[in-house]
């Protein structure tokens, strides 16, 4: 869609130089990671196929539909190169698409190049990813199944990206997290809509005609067995950034304070982390992110012990 | 989507065309350093660098006020900073529907749309005046991994060819979907996100299968994985000097707003 374009590409200014730089070091050791998996995979392989099915990604945003009142929705890709490539050959094709869209057309800076790979390479293909391969271990790889799964991980792909834009713009202060993280987050989730409906469509017909390409449990995915800790890692750098964001409180909150009804606010019966903090430290921000990183650990906990859970019924299948 | 594939090369032979590629574009990223760290009150030094970036333009043989429009696509983004006069502390200059907008608030968007603007100017500087290639051998020299420069140039190679494949499936779509005149045309959002779709997937197997084709002739050519160039000459003297130039008068204009513009 012609606002996605505009929302997440960022522009040189926007971020801080600490920031930006930091972005930099991120993407650089990342695509450094990707460049090694996707070689140990397709061998000499890598660069016609790397490089050609980026070009394949340019080509294909050009393909759009009329949505609504003269507005048009067009594929971002993270999701559908996730599926067809493993996550990290995702990251490399991205990569290759978001700077080649700084380079040759100026959609984006140069100094927050690092952030804008980050953001749409990487961020995108493992939130992505990450959903859609935990859900596979849930519905199992039905063809039905792999195309719901799919939808879920584009939505989640586009909206994960779109929260990384508001963090970055919040952390260098040029974008206030109140008004900023709902008009990103409500824009992007219509945008992720988009998103989920023609990655369903693209990935039905390569199931329909090359059925080899997304079927089997393809072998780049299988390389990317660390992508769980990739993932962990992207989180935790998001949470780490949390709270150093504002000091204001989030938007809701800062208008039940404003209105005074914050004293009839309830909590909820049980709390682990009462208001995100824990309790036995001190200092807020750290117990911010204290409370920010347990709770990843958490979610990635179940999430690890559910495939381990699964991934143990179907040996156990194979073995009746 | 016609202006999404547009080029910004624009061929000539001045002296910023000529100058060696690697100096061009540590020199473009020094510059859009210097812009962002710009103190945010400096406001003398903005005309400044915006002069600076322009006489560099007319040099290029590029028009200082076509360049200044250029970089206005990026002026769409400060929507994303639009809010912050409403709601950083501080002075109410001016309210609108009931919000006050504050001194630092304005000062900071103000900034900040400046600051990209002009950065996009010094970028467009090095993307207008350099071929993409040259552009690409300069991130080698640079130290960027050599096969992610093999891979965009790859990217590069086939971005053509793949928009035309794109735009016979539109063709092609065009061609099966007439209307009547008054008529309702088409189906459902999903019925068109699924042709949509059905397109990617089909210009994705063409893409697929076409990289297949490129390494097997890549394969009978000799290819063992890498690729092979020429070596240049290191960077002159002179070439060196031309480049520091513009980041020294820049380097100049940031010290005269840190000690004079920036309380």
């Amino acid at each position: 869609m012609f606002v996605s374009h505009l929302a997440m590409h960022i522009p040189d200014g926007f971020l801080s130089v600490p920031v930006s730089l930091f972005g930099w070091a991120l993407a650089i050791g990342l695509i450094a990671i990707a460049l090694g998996q996707t070689k140990k995979v397709l061998g000499e392989r890598q660069v016609p196929l790397m490089g050609i099915l980026a070009a394949f990604i340019f080509a294909a945003q050009m393909i759009n539909f009329p949505v609504a009142g003269g507005t048009s929705g067009h594929l971002i890709g993270g999701m559908l190169a996730a599926i067809l490539l493993g996550p990290w050959g995702a990251v490399l094709v991205m990569t290759s698409v978001v700077a080649l869209q700084a380079l040759l057309f100026q959609d984006g800076g140069l100094l927050v190049l690092g952030f804008n790979i980050f953001n749409m390479g990487i961020v995108s293909a493992f939130a992505g990813y990450g959903v859609y391969s935990l859900l596979g271990k849930v519905t199992g790889h039905s063809r039905a199944g792999n195309l719901f799964n799919a939808a879920v991980g584009a939505w989640v792909s586009v909206e994960a990206a779109a929260v990384a834009v508001t963090l970055q713009l919040v952390v260098s202060g040029t974008s206030p997290l109140s008004v900023a993280f709902p008009a990103m987050v409500g824009v992007h989730a219509l945008i992720g809509i988009g998103e989920a409906l023609i990655t369903v469509g693209a990935l039905a017909f390569i199931q329909q005609a090359r059925p080899d390409l997304v079927g089997r449990p393809n072998q780049m995915a299988k390389r990317g067995a660390g992508w769980i800790a990739v993932g962990l890692v992207i989180a935790l750098v998001i949470v780490g950034f949390s709270p150093l964001a504002d000091p204001n409180p989030d938007g809701l909150e800062r208008v039940a304070e404003d209105q005074g009804f914050i004293d009839t606010a309830q909590g909820s019966s049980y709390e682990i982390l009462p208001d995100y903090t824990v309790p036995f430290i001190e200092d807020s921000a750290l117990t911010t992110i204290a409370a920010g990183v347990i709770g990843v650990l958490i979610v990635a906990g179940i999430g690890y012990s559910v495939g381990r859970l699964n991934h143990r019924n179907d040996q156990q299948m194979e073995h009746m | 989507m016609a202006g999404a594939f547009q080029e910004r090369y624009r061929p000539g032979d001045s002296r910023i065309h000529r100058l060696d590629p690697r100096i061009k574009t540590v020199t473009a990223l020094l510059l859009i350093l210097g812009i962002v760290l710009t103190p945010e009150h400096a406001w003398p030094a903005y005309p400044l660098i915006w002069a600076l970036l322009g006489s560099m333009a007319e040099i290029g043989g590029i028009r200082a006020w076509r360049l200044g429009r250029m970089a206005a696509l990026v002026l769409p983004f400060t929507l994303a900073a639009v809010a912050l006069p409403f709601t950083m502390p501080g002075r109410t200059v001016f309210e609108i529907l009931g919000l006050a907008a504050s001194d630092t608030g304005l000062a900071r968007f103000g900034a900040v749309v400046l600051k990209s603007w002009l950065s996009a100017q010094a970028a467009l500087l090095l993307t207008t005046t350099t071929p993409f290639t040259d552009l690409l051998w300069a991130l080698s020299s640079l130290r960027v991994p050599p096969t992610l420069v093999t891979i965009l140039g790859f990217t590069y190679r086939y971005l053509h060819t793949l928009k035309e494949e794109a735009e016979r499936l539109i063709r092609a779509r065009d061609s099966r979907s007439g209307t009547l005149p008054g008529q309702k045309s088409g189906g459902s959002l999903w019925w068109r996100a699924q042709v949509a779709g059905a397109m990617i997937g089909n210009l994705f197997i063409r893409s697929y299968e076409r990289s297949e084709r490129v390494y097997l002739a890549m394969r009978a050519r000799g290819y063992t994985g890498e690729m092979k160039g020429f070596s240049r000459a290191a960077p002159t003297i002179n070439a060196m000097l031309s480049g520091a130039l513009p980041v020294l008068v820049l380097v100049l204009i940031e010290v005269i707003a840190v000690i004079l513009w920036s309380s």
